[in-house]
């Protein structure tokens, strides 16, 4: 009886977005009277941060700081269709339709200002700061304070936009299943290193090291934050989770976290998260949607590592110690 | 974390204000202070309490039931039941022209799963509403159950659900979804070891903090606020209208921040029974889910069998692929068979296969209906892919991350369901996770690149 090491690779990828598309989402921006923009969703934040990230997105299209942006959402009164925050579409499909409606208001208040500076909308560029120059003469300038003033009060016009994300939907065709399941996919590679007490079946992930390319980190913080807790999830679908533990039978389902277990502070593996960018081709500002195939590699890479340690196939989930001690007799010469 | 900017340099502009930068998030401060406003924070006067009484057989008839001694009992404010139900048989996907209708809001004649809502009691306190819901008197015929996929699928099974009148989904493809690619039995006859292999998961919760629920208030104008924690406002909305027959413009939903959904928050139960409870009493409705309700009587991850077969060469090609995959609906649709085709379109993988044989079966079985979760058709199919890949690896002697090198897809390969694979990044992946893991693989795998061949 011993303590037994093991380690364990996959390799994944995971389609971003309602799948075979046809799942739509609308913004609408507008500025403030002193040049602050409000983004308008019915987006749902599920404290993953959403509207952080929307502000992050308008802000950087409009080119103004993200503090000067609010974002109201998940009001249906208010709030423009958006089909949810479901199936890694958030950033993507709202970010997208903030980006065109961002774009509209950008440009109603290039023309504000080039009426205001004499010179044509064309020629003028945002210094990402609040401020408004003319391209190659930045002396002449305006802040974006004053071109809302001059908008609501002087000049009669409404500094907004419309922004509308739809990717058509896609139907299988009946014989073939030729389809287009999604615009683009995020990947991944996990290595875990597990050790695996062949007398109790008690399995501990020492490591885990996660690769993730993502499209881009719109913010690397909240990037983190969401792929370090889809890390922590997957190791707990392989060892722990259900409520049927032993399914199909349906008794012993757990009713509270005594008895459906998920890992606590003290199982935590040692967790490293890398991050790769490969922009997606309509992602805004080329992201892709990381949210839910960030807690898939984990679970086949310590699966993998539990068989490197100790020679047993666990095929079932969750990969418990009965099912792991239960196989080692199986296996065990009589 | 680590941001390694050195992979795809040539396809990113890295000169952008705001994009990119770890701006800290606005709504942490309120978080960790507790000043976030959940549904639950509000509190309306007169505002009643909604519990389900809910069925103790996994398959029943219901000859009848009796709600006299719980309307008797004190602070109970009103009792309902299918009749009361405008819309009752319903499915949340006939939004987008996905049906049948095939499950009730109420049970009606019979109950498909044990924990089906059969009747629900609104009264002034939480505890009034418990103890009246235990006076229910429901009489039950218990009816043969089936829970095991393979038994449902049998043709003496027991019917689960009459709107679909057999124990599975069809689709317009048939019985199952399918994608067919190349000629799968020349790739087996072909291959140096023909390998098969079942894997199977059980159900799987998605432990919120924050239970399913919300609040809904009548407004003077004959309008109905409804507070929720859905994950999606006018999908909800929507189907709510459909249920109760109620014009759109009556309804006024208010989400805000969510206390974790993982894909639980998409299915459409509380919202439209406690806006008729609201709309039948007059008075402002809280329905939320204990966390007994939450683990058992909300829908879990489906659980799913997936026999993957495959026809692998000696030098590492894997040159046929066979999958079929079963996904445990429960007994309702609800978004099951969404993920089972998703699933079809996931597989084989990221991995190029000349020949792929994919049928992807929604099946219907006496258990708590399961929909949507964090990697939805896709996570339980990724577990078997990935061990069968590491087994194939070992069958013919190779080190598994070198045999997944040889099979990644790249630009331009041609999918199973006929797409051209575009933006891969599986093998920079597999590179940086070598180095990361100090796990050597050969030169020509480190030099290899997603961009197309000859690019």
């Amino acid at each position: 009886m011993a303590i037994r090491r093991g380690r364990g690779v996959a390799a994944i990828n995971y389609p971003t977005g309602m799948n075979l598309g046809g799942d739509p989402t609308q913004a609408l921006v507008h500025s403030t009277p002193t040049g602050n923009f409000m983004v308008t969703l019915s987006s749902v934040d599920l404290g993953q941060g959403m509207k952080q990230i929307m502000a992050q997105i308008c802000a950087e299209t409009i080119g103004v700081p993200t503090d000067r942006v609010v974002v109201d959402t998940a009001d249906t009164d208010t709030g423009p269709h958006c089909m949810g925050t479901f199936a890694s579409r958030g950033t993507h499909r709202a970010g997208n339709a903030v980006i065109q409606a961002a774009r509209e208001a950008r440009q109603v208040m290039l023309e504000v200002a080039a009426e205001e500076l004499e010179v044509n909308a064309s020629d003028l560029e945002t210094d990402g700061e609040g401020n408004i120059l003319v391209k190659g003469a930045p002396q002449r300038s305006i802040s974006i304070f004053d071109v809302a003033l001059s908008a609501h009060f002087k000049r009669g016009r409404s500094i907004s936009g419309r922004g509308m994300f739809l990717i058509p939907r896609s139907y299988p065709e009946k014989e073939t299943g030729a389809m287009k399941p999604s615009t683009c996919y995020a990947h991944a590679c996990t290595v875990a290193e597990v050790e695996v007490d062949d007398e109790t079946g008690e399995v501990t992930v020492l490591t885990v090291k996660n690769v993730f390319e993502i499209g881009r980190a719109l913010n690397p913080k909240m990037v983190e934050q969401q792929l370090v807790g889809g890390s922590w999830m997957g190791i707990s679908h392989a060892l722990y989770e259900t409520t049927e533990p032993y399914y199909p039978n349906r008794d012993h389902g757990g009713t509270d976290f005594n008895q459906y277990l998920m890992p606590g502070p003290g199982d935590l593996a040692q967790t490293e998260i890398i991050v790769l960018e490969r922009p997606s081709a309509d992602g805004p500002y080329g992201a892709k949607g990381p949210g839910e195939m960030c807690a898939n590699p984990q679970i086949p890479a310590v699966a993998n590592a539990v068989f490197d340690a100790v020679g047993v196939r666990i095929d079932t989930l969750p990969i418990t110690p009965e099912r792991i001690l239960r196989a080692l007799k199986a296996q065990a010469p009589n | 974390m680590e941001l390694r900017k050195s992979y795809f340099a040539d396809q990113r502009k890295d000169d952008l204000h705001e994009i990119g930068q770890p701006r800290p998030r606005s709504d942490s401060p309120g978080h960790v202070t507790g000043k976030t406003t959940y549904f639950a924070d509000r509190n309306f006067p007169g505002m009643l309490h909604l519990k389900m009484v809910r069925s103790p057989h996994h398959h029943a008839r219901i000859r009848s039931i009796d709600t006299s001694e719980a309307e008797k009992h004190p602070g109970v404010v009103k009792v309902l039941t299918a009749k009361d139900v405008p819309h009752n048989v319903y499915t949340i996907l006939i939004l987008i022209q996905i049906g049948p209708e095939d499950e009730t809001v109420l049970a009606d004649g019979k109950v498909r799963w044990k924990g089906e809502a059969v009747v629900a009691v609104l009264a002034e306190t939480e505890r009034a509403a418990q103890e009246a819901a235990a006076k229910v008197k429901v009489d039950y015929e218990v009816l043969p159950a089936v829970f095991d996929m393979e038994e449902a699928l049998k043709p003496d099974a027991p019917i689960v659900n009459e709107y679909h009148g057999r124990n599975y989904y069809l689709y317009d493809s048939g019985e199952c979804r399918k994608v067919r690619f190349g000629d799968v039995e020349a790739g087996f006859a072909t291959a140096d070891h023909v390998l098969e292999q079942t894997y199977q998961s059980s159900p799987i919760e998605h432990a919120p903090t924050e239970t399913t629920g919300c609040i809904v208030a009548p407004e003077g104008n004959d309008r109905f606020t409804c507070y929720t924690n859905t994950q999606a406002m006018f999908f909800t909305l929507d189907n709510a209208s459909i249920i109760l027959q109620m014009p759109g413009n009556k309804l006024h939903f208010v989400g805000g921040t969510v206390g974790g959904g993982f894909g639980g928050k998409v299915d459409v139960i509380v919202e439209p029974i406690a806006i008729l409870g609201a709309k039948l009493t007059g008075r402002p409705v809280c329905f939320v889910y204990s966390r007994e309700e939450e683990m058992q009587i909300s829908s879990p991850r489906a659980a799913e069998k997936v026999v993957i077969k495959d026809g692998v060469m000696n030098d590492g090609r894997i040159v046929a692929r066979k999958v079929t995959g079963y996904t445990d609906a429960g007994a309702y649709s609800r978004h099951s068979p969404y993920g089972a085709q998703k699933g079809a379109g996931h597989y084989p993988g990221p991995y190029t296969i000349p020949n792929v044989w994919i049928d992807t079966y929604c099946v219907y079985t006496n258990r708590t209906p399961s929909s949507a979760m964090r990697g939805f058709g896709v996570t339980i199919g990724d577990f078997a892919l990935e061990v069968q890949m590491d087994k194939l690896a070992r069958l013919i002697g190779m080190d598994p991350l070198e045999f997944r090198f040889i099979n990644a897809y790249r630009d331009g390969d041609m999918k199973a369901h006929r797409q051209p694979t575009e933006g891969a990044a599986l093998i920079e992946c597999m590179q940086e996770a070598s180095r990361a893991a100090n796990w050597p693989v050969a030169e020509k795998f480190m030099t290899m690149s997603s961009y197309a061949k000859g690019a």
